[in-house]
């Protein structure tokens, strides 16, 4: 666009335009805040409800609590197409697999909602037939305790996914494990995107 | 991960619908949806069972357990020859969550708050099951009052789950309008709940003794605002779809389901009353205080997908009709019963006296001990019946606790009204057939 | 059909019941072993033998639905009190069949030793009973002859054992608790 002269006369609405009439219609920033902005913005979940939580969470889509305000409206049904997997409810020992599998399926970069105590630590449920905590199975960035957390609180947890992805960091690798063991040093480690340093933070009233 | 290994990781081996040539032929016939007797079935040959294809023809694909429209997490295999169903097979068990075990281990005062999540749509009415068969057990009596504000919540809640119900069902079948429209009256009753019992889901509300709390005041106005919107909302639901002709087309003939069949394969609730048999428990044997109320069972004709919605449409409407009856017939009183063993002391006298503590304290701690004995209850949730067989031995926690879930008995029929019809069919059946996972699996 | 008390002690006759509506003993005919009633609902013991008879036996005569069908373990209460005729074991199939005509309910306990844990299959007469039965020999370990798909329905395929057996631990993990920050 630098090169361009002003001396063609222009037709209004035509798409060339001199150099002075762009005056406040530059977007100028880091690559990485673009891309992250980009990113929190649109977050699109998979379809991963289990149980209650599953029916708080289509509450949450529905008009009184909208997601569509986040740009989340779209639950996906591929996991191909999707960036955040809510796992909203209480995963059984049959489960599991089907859980890692799709977890697998979907495309870097994703993010993990463990909504629910019993997704986040097997909830009221201690025994034979429930995993304790999701976290066994898939790395989780945010958990949202509840049984089932209202609307508010998915709202909240969405929100500090969002903050979470704006303070982190494009280029860096994951470090090495998470919580529970999962050694992602082991397995191919994605590109992309990476938590702040500190492990679980407590991030406030995101902005 | 190879696909084979990744099929290995998920496959459920005997459970899985398999190739025609690994299959008995019993279970062949279940699986296309035929109930013969099971002697005729083992003297069945290979040749008989109607091999339209062969079996490089068709194709094995499987639906769920993550799926959009499978409501919750439901597994079905089907056998297709391009997009028509000729087997399938429902796999169950990806939300067991141990439920009767842990009733072992927990006390009849918190038994209600496990079972509250069984069938997650109707709360409540896992709650009204268990507390209705403990009582039975220990003989007490439930003052009116309790009776009454019992029938009130769960009619709310028949109400709640049945527009959940229309929205679903809406969706699956590609009315996304109908969706946002169904949550709304759901918010409007489930902020009454909030203010009621303090959760939105999983109230815990209903427990054996009574209620845990009176309804707060001022409850009149909310419930009759409910009562006043939901009809005239219902009315608009029914216009937009009853006689929309995609609706029409997608739901008239199909997912048909005798009244014979229906009873031989014991499934109750919209879809027996769908295919003709007007069996309600409300009415057929009644419990809490519903033969005071008048309200009508609504039967449909054919038992298609078209008749089991417009049951439970019609459903919604009788249920505000017994909401306003409870509001204008309410008794006051007590809301729970007044057995000190059984229910807490209201909490300001454990201040006063030594001995509400003392009962307060056992109450929440050991629980209450139950007689020995055995009860079989059932009550008409949403699904259909919803029964608790209770078994108990004189100490404080259930010696057995076996619920009865209508949607895992309803699953039965899956595969015979799936057969024959197109996959856009089978996500209209399964909708209308209305499984909750957690119920099926518990 | 003879009518004779209670406790009469053989096993062919059928126990004396005072209903308007006809009973579900009398019905059922010749080969329930004693009936009781348990919070006013009529109770059948019958031998694993007569099982399958008793119950086309009820179902010619209106219990056209089987609404219920479990299993329950006794293996802590093994010498529980019963009708004299019934000799307990550990396993017990408790069916409740409903007859939507008159209204009526009645439970058939059948008696299923640990040693030889099969009882045939209700699936002929009540195919309603099919995904039952699979439930309580996945849970229980009951096997159901003659049942089409004998297997597992609710737990995974590979899980070993039967876990609402009352010699199977519940599971629970226990729950380490991290000390909680100070105040902030």
């Amino acid at each position: 666009m630098s090169g361009r002269r002003a001396t063609r006369p222009r037709k209004a609405g035509s798409p060339i335009v001199g150099l002075e009439d762009l005056s406040h219609n530059f977007l100028t920033g880091s690559l990485e805040e673009l891309v992250k902005w980009a990113r929190r913005s649109s977050v699109w979940p998979a379809t991963f409800g289990l149980a209650c939580c599953a029916i708080e969470m289509m509450a949450t889509g529905a008009a009184d609590f909208d997601l569509a305000r986040f740009g989340m409206e779209v639950f996906r049904g591929s996991p191909r197409q999707a960036d955040l997997m809510v796992v909203a409810g209480r995963v059984s020992q049959k489960m599991a697999p089907v859980l890692r599998q799709v977890y697998d399926q979907m495309v870097e970069p994703k993010w993990v909602i463990s909504m629910g105590v019993c997704a986040s630590t097997g909830g009221m449920f201690n025994n034979y037939a429930i995993v304790q905590g999701v976290d066994q199975i898939v790395p989780v960035d945010v958990y949202a305790p509840g049984c089932p957390p209202n609307p508010q609180t998915l709202i909240h947890a969405i929100l500090t996914l969002h903050e979470k992805i704006r303070l982190g960091e494009l280029t860096k690798r994951r470090p090495g494990t998470t919580g529970a063991g999962i050694d992602l040093a082991a397995e191919p480690v994605p590109a992309g995107w990476v938590a702040p340093p500190s492990g679980a933070v407590r991030l406030g009233t995101p902005r | 991960m190879t696909g084979e290994e990744l099929k290995a990781e998920t496959s459920e081996g005997p459970q899985e619908l398999r190739d025609r040539e690994e299959t008995s032929p019993a279970q062949l016939a279940i699986e296309q949806g035929s109930r013969l007797r099971l002697a005729e079935g083992l003297v069945l040959d290979r040749g008989d069972i109607d091999v339209e294809f062969g079996s490089d023809e068709t194709m094995i694909i499987n639906m769920g357990p993550q799926h959009p429209s499978t409501h919750g997490v439901l597994r079905i295999m089907l056998e297709l020859e391009g997009e028509t169903v000729l087997r399938s097979k429902p796999v169950i068990g990806y939300l067991h969550t141990g439920m009767e075990k842990t009733g072992e281990q927990l006390t009849y005062v918190q038994g209600a708050t496990n079972l509250t999540r069984m069938d997650y749509l109707s709360p409540l009415h896992n709650e009204l099951v268990f507390s209705l068969a403990v009582e039975a057990l220990l003989g007490v009596e439930m003052p009116p009052r309790a009776t009454w504000i019992r029938m009130l919540m769960t009619e709310l809640n028949r109400i709640a789950s049945h527009v959940m119900w229309m929205a679903t069902n809406g969706m699956d079948l590609a009315s996304t309008s109908m969706m946002i429209y169904g949550f709304r009256e759901r918010e409007m009753i489930l902020s009454f709940f909030e203010k009621t019992t303090g959760l939105r889901m999983n109230h815990d509300y209903i427990r054996p003794g009574g209620v845990a709390a009176d309804l707060p005041d001022g409850w009149e106005d909310d419930v009759m605002a409910i009562v006043e919107t939901i009809p005239g909302r219902t009315d608009e639901y029914d216009g937009m779809l009853t006689g929309q002709p995609i609706f029409k087309q997608r739901t008239e003939g199909v997912g048909l389901i005798s009244p014979e069949l229906a009873i031989a394969m014991s499934a109750t609730g919209p879809i027996l009353r769908a295919s003709g048999v007007a069996w309600d428990l409300r009415r057929a044997m009644p419990y809490l205080a519903y033969d005071e109320v008048d309200f009508d069972v609504i039967v449909g004709a054919v038992g298609d997908t078209y008749d089991r919605y417009a049951v439970r449409l019609n459903e919604i409407r009788e249920s505000c009709k017994i909401v306003r009856q409870c509001v204008e017939m309410m008794p006051p009183g007590d809301y729970r019963a007044q057995d000190k063993k059984v229910t807490p002391p209201p909490r300001a006298r454990i201040n006063e006296s030594m001995e509400a503590l003392i009962h307060h304290f056992k109450i929440f701690t050991r629980g209450f001990e139950v007689p020995p004995g055995e009860v079989y209850t059932a009550i008409e949730s949403p699904r259909g019946e919803l029964g608790c067989y209770l078994v108990a031995d004189g100490s404080n926690k259930p010696y057995r606790m076996h619920i009865r879930a209508p949607s895992f008995v309803n699953l039965q029929t899956l595969p015979l009204l799936l057969r024959g019809g197109l996959i856009a069919d089978a996500v209209a059946v399964i909708s209308s057939v209305d499984p909750v996972m957690g119920e099926v699996d518990r | 059909m003879g009518r004779t008390a209670v406790g009469s002690g053989s096993s062919g006759d059928a126990p004396l019941m005072a209903a308007e509506v006809a009973s579900a003993a009398e019905l059922a005919g010749a080969n329930v072993l004693a009936s009781t009633s348990a919070r006013g609902q009529e109770v059948l013991h019958v031998t694993r033998e007569r099982y399958l008879e008793v119950a086309g036996a009820l179902r010619d005569s209106g219990f056209e639905m089987c609404a219920d069908l479990c299993a329950v373990d006794y293996l802590r209460h093994l010498h529980r009190p019963l009708p004299d005729e019934v000799t307990p074991e550990r396993f017990e199939i408790v069916v409740n069949l409903l007859s939507i005509e008159r209204r009526q309910r009645v439970r058939l306990r059948v008696q299923v030793p640990d040693t030889d844990p099969v009882v045939p299959t209700l699936f002929n007469l009540y195919p309603g009973t099919e995904n039952m039965e699979r439930e309580a020999f996945d849970l229980y370990g009951v096997r159901f002859e003659g049942h089409p798909d004998q297997t597992r329905i609710l737990m995974p395929e590979d899980w070993e054992g039967h876990p609402l057996r009352k010699d199977y631990s519940v599971g629970r993990v226990p729950v380490q608790f991290k000390e909680a920050p100070g105040p902030r």
